[in-house]
């Protein structure tokens, strides 16, 4: 295939793409009833509704009415927060741990049963034991988060580490590099595309958690935001919320994509 | 005594159900100071596993090795290993190879003087204007080069050269077999090299050890060559003594291979090959 080829192909995606999007706004736009003033509205808000509100709500994203009234910017604030908060203490404690599960096979044998038993608990099951023992709405969420982050880091840390080739291990025997060279110059850097994808998949999942756990905390957040819109029978913010939590979640992924290019090399 | 002494080494592998299988048995071969040793022998006869043992990458089974006077069991800087898979690390450029073995030998020194160092080295290989490329982007040939040029940047007191060109394409292979040969002249190392082509063997080695077959493997016999150096590839290829002494180690490989395995009858052959050298 010559260049041109392949460019008029990637154009025809993207035509696609604005078509079916428009297609699928109009359907949407013409389903819905246009309200009568003075009679409350049925069904879903349409497209034309959902954008007004989402225009009101980002040119003004910051402003404090007090704790059940807070702009977009700030909610989106809150959970960037704690996610960050959660997802780097998760990162280092399975990244360290993972690192020395990796070298150590009879170590890892020893705690993959625990591990794999743990991993599939859903985060949230967690948050009743957190709220109990933390007794602090806010860092519960965030301990949430560092559950849900944890295992595919470490996993896929162990299992990064554990693969690392032989040749690779050698030369740094024969070179007697410290444990630190070794980890530093060796290690990390073989086991990085493995590590980067268990960062790329639990920050996923780690988003998706943070949504549900501030639904069930409550006051700030963006979760605790579709909540209380919903509450209000606000259904044009929380459709906007949703889409706002779906381009956030297409922000880190791409972020960590972009780390994983850098990471990855060819043998 | 020899500046290497492998003294009676034998390896043992455990099988899954509980026997053991012997690699090679009670290996002893003297490697003098600066010189060129070979091992050839099929493949499974365990000279790979010897010179990993050498490195200290293995534990022999029994046995020991010495190096200058002193037992040797885990690697070491003064023992250096141009592998056949080259083993670069692919994350890093061809300069941060070399740097990182050159900075791991000579710690004490400063920056600058590494670089100049490691500069010289990659200079010597033929590979200025490549040290910033990674591995991946090189051909074997490169890669290769650039494993030699890490080895002998650490000016370790052994070089270990494991089938060092077998993945190499044959029409670079012999250019870098001269790369090989003009440094070793110029650092006078003690090299001990495997490989099971018989050809390099002999235009490269002072001495090849002959290894029969495996499991079970023994040292058969030690051939000398003796054509002086520097040699000239060309040279040697033509000349009647080279001749005889490859078919003489072809000879010998092929009795070998008809060899029945795990018994005792390596003596006996060992006889038989070197009737054949003698009518040859």
């Amino acid at each position: 295939m010559d260049q041109v080829g392949v460019l008029s192909e990637r154009k025809r995606a993207i035509l696609s793409s604005v078509v079916l999007l428009t297609v699928f706004l109009g359907i949407w736009q013409l389903s819905v009833k246009t309200p009568t003033p003075g009679v409350k509205a049925e069904g879903l808000p349409g497209p034309v509704a959902v954008a007004s509100r989402a225009w009101e709500m980002v040119s003004d994203p910051f402003y404090d009415n007090g704790p059940n009234d807070k702009g977009i910017g700030i909610q989106l604030g809150y959970s960037v927060r704690r996610l960050s908060i959660g997802y780097s203490a998760a990162a280092l404690v399975a990244i360290c741990l993972g690192v020395m599960l990796g070298l150590s096979p009879g170590l890892y044998r020893a705690l993959n049963p625990y591990i794999q038993v743990l991993k599939p608990i859903s985060p949230l099951a967690w948050m009743p034991l957190f709220l109990y023992t933390i007794k602090d709405s806010s860092q519960s969420a965030i301990m949430v988060i560092f559950m849900s982050s944890l295992w595919p880091i470490l996993a896929n840390t162990a299992f990064g580490v554990a693969g690392i080739k032989r040749d690779y291990l050698n030369v740094s025997a024969l070179l007697q590099l410290s444990w630190f060279k070794r980890l530093w110059k060796v290690i990390l850097p073989a086991a990085a595309p493995a590590i980067v994808a268990g960062l790329r998949i639990s920050v996923g999942s780690a988003w998706v958690a943070i949504v549900a756990a501030e639904m069930l905390i409550g006051g700030t957040g963006i979760g605790y935001f579709v909540w209380n819109e919903w509450n209000n029978l606000q259904l044009t913010s929380v459709i906007f919320a949703i889409l706002l939590t779906g381009f956030v979640g297409l922000v880190l992924d791409f972020g960590f994509a972009s780390l994983a290019k850098t990471l990855t090399y060819k043998e | 005594m020899a500046f290497l002494e492998v003294e009676y080494v034998s390896k043992y592998f455990s099988e899954p159900n509980g026997q053991q299988l012997c690699v090679f048995k009670d290996v002893r071969l003297h490697i003098q100071k600066s010189e060129f040793v070979t091992m050839v022998g099929h493949s499974g006869c365990g000279k790979s596993t010897l010179l990993n043992i050498i490195a200290g990458l293995e534990t022999s089974s029994k046995g020991a090795i010495i190096l200058d006077g002193k037992e040797i069991d885990t690697p070491g800087l003064d023992r250096m290993v141009v592998f056949q898979n080259f083993s670069l690390l692919p994350w890093m450029s061809v300069y941060e190879n070399i740097r990182l073995a050159v900075k791991a030998a000579f710690s004490e020194w400063q920056s600058h003087k590494i670089n100049d160092y490691v500069q010289r080295y990659i200079n010597m290989v033929g590979l200025a204007g490549s040290e910033h490329k990674k591995p991946a982007a090189l051909s074997g040939g490169m890669r290769q080069r650039v494993g030699l040029a890490r080895a002998f940047a650490v000016q370790p007191k052994v070089l270990l050269l494991d089938e060092p060109f077998a993945q190499i394409d044959a029409l670079t292979r012999g250019a870098i077999q001269d790369e090989l040969m003009r440094m070793w002249a110029a650092t006078q190392n003690t090299v001990f090299m495997v490989t099971h082509d018989v050809e390099e063997a002999i235009v490269l080695s002072d001495k090849i050890a002959l290894m029969t077959s495996g499991p079970s493997a023994k040292l058969a016999e030690i051939v000398e060559v003796k054509f002086p150096r520097p040699r000239l590839r060309e040279e040697i290829l033509d000349l009647a003594e080279f001749g005889r002494i490859k078919k003489h180690i072809i000879q010998f490989l092929k009795n070998c291979a008809h060899e029945q395995p795990a018994n005792d009858t390596t003596a006996d052959d060992v006889v038989g090959a070197r009737r054949v050298a003698a009518e040859a």
